[in-house]
């Protein structure tokens, strides 16, 4: 082959090449536009404040549109129906009553994150200090304290399963009590000093106490801990995500058991009997579920049957290990649960 | 036994012999934009992997460190038989074909596949094809330079090669701008890339020869150059040095650990790294010409042992962590490229993709216990401690290196007394 015809060659493949990834992507963009017009309108409606009056569920709307990543609210009592939407975009909300706590993701070349408290109208009110891709976020039941779980390195160099969390816990009114990670570990009598442990998934008792997960050395347990004691001890072995049942009695959890890396049950242990009950839902589950009430437990999922679209659906299962899951909320995330 | 440029196929008449050439050769600067398109693909699938598994494929952070923890094993014992099969069948840009074109089709097979095992087969494809391609293309890069300027040569395509992979995530996030989570059009245009990658190689790169004539190169042989007399010194010193280079994954985060600068911009603390390479490849290579490879590869520990110093330090601050940062990339530039001059000149031609291929795989492999090592200290004792103490061992490795290097570089100056004319 002369030059020649291997240059005319090299520029024949790359109009060729340029074309086709160009048209994709152009082809991508217009079905996006088609889609986001032609959107099937999820169900809109109601008004935020009688919503907020009545007990109701606060999610990360998914439906695909011009809301997507939008808070909104639906009534417990039409939890499908219609939802009103907020004006804040969250990755992850949790509210109280009061309260509404929001991680969100500005996206670029730095990916920016940031943890605000969100006032009744639903702006922002006040940031709490953040680094790292949000995970979880609570609040306790009175809104006075919020603990953000991030991933600071999600990426391990040898060890396979290893990564860095943070786990801040904060005073509504802006004094930070501390990174949990601090904290004395304590498992089987023993201090934990470990510079590979990890805490994450917090879920507040009272305005002391709270449960979480503890990690070292490819172990996960489930802790108490005390704020004002700066300290968490281990109860039981294999929980992830703990969160407490709203008559305190039970946690539900992720459990890993003998799974493959990267997948979970939904499982309940009973704080008064240390009986484990596993759900009845078959699929991973990767989220720090919420209660319902006392007897259902709500968790979201992403959808797989959606060509690439990142919607997912909010399911609600029994905890006693009975009865099939049912969606509860379709095109929603994160959903934070108040009476 | 002194290689001499007669051991070369169609030596006399290349480029590159005869005079002394100024500017790099042509060949070098293809490989390159080869590497610079095929970095600009890979990085921009890299740089969104996270995102995309756990934000589409629904998959957590700790399942995608489980990805990594594949590649990294992948990639060491693939390059071997890259390095060989170049060598046994006398022409390396074949094997180096391959590898290009395994990764090419991975990056279109992630359109298909959905859930871990899926993206796990298709990450450790295109880790495959990475590992299969390093040893041919350095020893093409060998092949097709003047020995005297083997190190200026490595270090303008290890520069090509830096540029690419920092565009890549600027194009993978220019897109995600255009398209928003359409993650599918990040892996088209990844492709394309690819392709354009591929066919400067295949259509531009010169079919160099490495073996002379028909004489194929066994196993036997093979084994017995890389473990011969000559490479033995060499692999001891970086396999010594490797076994003390912690992964800059735990330098980062032992900044991070540290102060807020760097936490916040975790995500771009190997730029700053990369910047440094990018601008001190080529001049190190130039520096590593003129006074010997093994000189400026030691040295280059020296601003790793500074690394590791002023990253045990207990307070911190932005101008320190950028210090860190500079220093990493010194010495990045100092031994990436630096190491495969210095092996390509001590193997004959006919097994130095083999060479080069035991060297990169020593070092990998000393690397890869050095972080299992470093990570299990780190937990018993945290950062600091654990640096300090990798830093003492350094400082002691340094002029056992230096001494198990020190003839190579006369030799290496003998030589190139032999291929002047």
């Amino acid at each position: 082959m002369t030059l020649r015809v291997r240059v005319a060659l090299l520029v024949a493949l790359l109009i060729a090449v340029g074309l086709g990834a160009g048209g994709y992507v152009w082809n991508v963009r217009q079905s996006q536009a088609q889609n986001r017009a032609a959107a099937p309108v999820v169900a809109r409606g109601g008004d935020l404040v009688s919503f907020r009056g009545t007990p109701h569920l606060v999610f990360r709307s998914t439906a695909l549109g011009n809301e997507y990543g939008r808070v909104a609210v639906v009534p417990l009592a039409a939890p499908a129906g219609p939802r009103a939407f907020t004006p804040a975009a969250c990755e992850r909300v949790y509210a109280t009553a009061e309260d509404a706590i929001c991680l969100s993701a500005e996206r670029g070349i730095v990916t920016r994150y940031r943890a605000q408290l969100l006032a009744a109208d639903w702006s922002p009110a006040r940031d709490l200090p953040l680094t790292g891709l949000p995970s979880r976020a609570r609040l306790s039941r009175d809104g006075s304290l919020a603990a953000t779980t991030t991933f600071v390195f999600g990426d391990s160099y040898a060890n396979p399963g290893q990564f860095s969390t943070r786990t801040l816990v904060t005073r509504t009114d802006g004094e930070v009590v501390g990174d949990i990670e601090k904290f004395a570990l304590t498992v089987e009598g023993r201090t934990v000093t470990a510079a590979d442990k990890n805490l994450w998934g917090v879920t507040f008792a009272d305005d002391d106490r709270f449960y979480a997960t503890a990690a070292s050395g490819g172990k996960t347990w489930l802790v108490e801990g005390s704020l004002s004691r700066r300290t968490v001890k281990a109860l039981r072995r294999d929980v992830e995500c703990p969160s407490l049942s709203p008559d305190r009695t039970r946690v539900a959890f992720k459990k890993r058991g003998d799974l493959p890396p990267g997948r979970w049950r939904l499982a309940v242990h009973d704080l008064r009997t240390g009986a484990e009950t596993i759900s009845s839902e078959q699929r991973s589950v990767d989220d720090q579920v919420e209660w319902l009430d006392d007897s259902t437990l709500i968790y979201g999922l992403p959808r797989t049957d959606t060509n690439g679209a990142a919607t997912s659906d909010v399911w609600r299962v029994p905890a006693d290990g009975s009865g099939p899951p049912l969606v509860l909320v379709p095109d929603a995330w994160s959903p934070a649960v108040v009476r | 036994m002194y290689v001499t440029l007669r051991d070369r196929p169609g030596a006399g008449q290349g480029p590159a012999t005869g005079r002394v050439v100024r500017r790099v050769s042509s060949t070098v600067v293809l490989l390159g934009t080869v590497s610079l398109l095929t970095d600009v693909s890979s990085e921009m699938v890299a740089s969104v992997l996270p995102l995309y598994l756990t934000a589409v494929v629904g998959l957590s952070p700790v399942a995608y460190g489980f990805l990594d923890g594949v590649h990294q094993g992948v990639s060491a014992f693939v390059r071997i038989a890259g390095g060989y099969a170049g060598d046994r069948g006398g022409r390396p840009k074949w094997v180096a074909v391959l590898g290009y074109g395994v990764s090419t089709i991975s990056r279109i097979a992630m359109l298909p596949a959905a859930g871990f095992a899926a993206i796990t087969a298709v990450v450790t494809g295109d880790r495959l094809g990475k590992g299969l391609r390093t040893a041919p293309r350095d020893a093409l890069i060998a092949e097709a330079s003047d020995p005297s300027m083997l190190g200026r040569s490595f270090g303008v395509h290890r520069a090509l090669d830096t540029i690419g992979a920092a565009l890549g995530p600027l194009v993978a996030f220019a897109l995600l701008a255009a398209v928003p989570g359409s993650y599918d059009s990040i892996f088209v245009v990844s492709f394309a890339f690819a392709l354009a990658g591929l066919a400067v190689l295949v259509l531009f790169v010169p079919d160099l020869r490495t073996a002379a004539g028909t004489a194929r190169i066994g196993l036997r042989r093979a084994l017995r150059e890389v473990s011969g007399h000559r490479l033995r010194r060499p692999l001891l010193a970086a396999g010594l040095l490797g076994l003390l280079t912690v992964g800059d994954g735990f330098l980062y985060l032992s900044l991070q650990e540290r102060d807020d600068f760097a936490a916040i911009y975790f995500p771009l603390l190997y730029v700053g790294t990369n910047v440094a390479y990018l601008a001190l490849a080529v001049p190190l290579g130039r520096l590593s010409d003129r006074v010997g490879r093994g000189r400026v590869l030691v040295a280059g520990h020296g601003a790793l042992l500074a690394c590791y110093l002023l990253a045990a330090l207990p307070a911190g601050g932005t101008g320190l962590t950028i210090v860190v940062l500079l220093l990493l990339g010194v010495f990045y530039a100092a031994t990436d490229g630096v190491l495969p001059a210095l092996i390509s000149r001590l193997v004959p031609g006919e097994t130095r993709g083999s060479g080069i291929a035991a060297a990169q795989t020593v070092v990998a492999l000393a690397r890869f216990a050095s972080s299992v090592l470093f990570g299990l200290l780190w937990a018993l004792q945290g950062p600091s401690r654990s640096l300090v103490l990798f830093a003492v061992l350094l400082t002691a490795a340094v002029p056992v290196a230096a001494w198990l290097l020190r003839g190579i570089g006369r030799e290496e100056e003998e030589r190139a007394q032999e291929v002047r004319p």
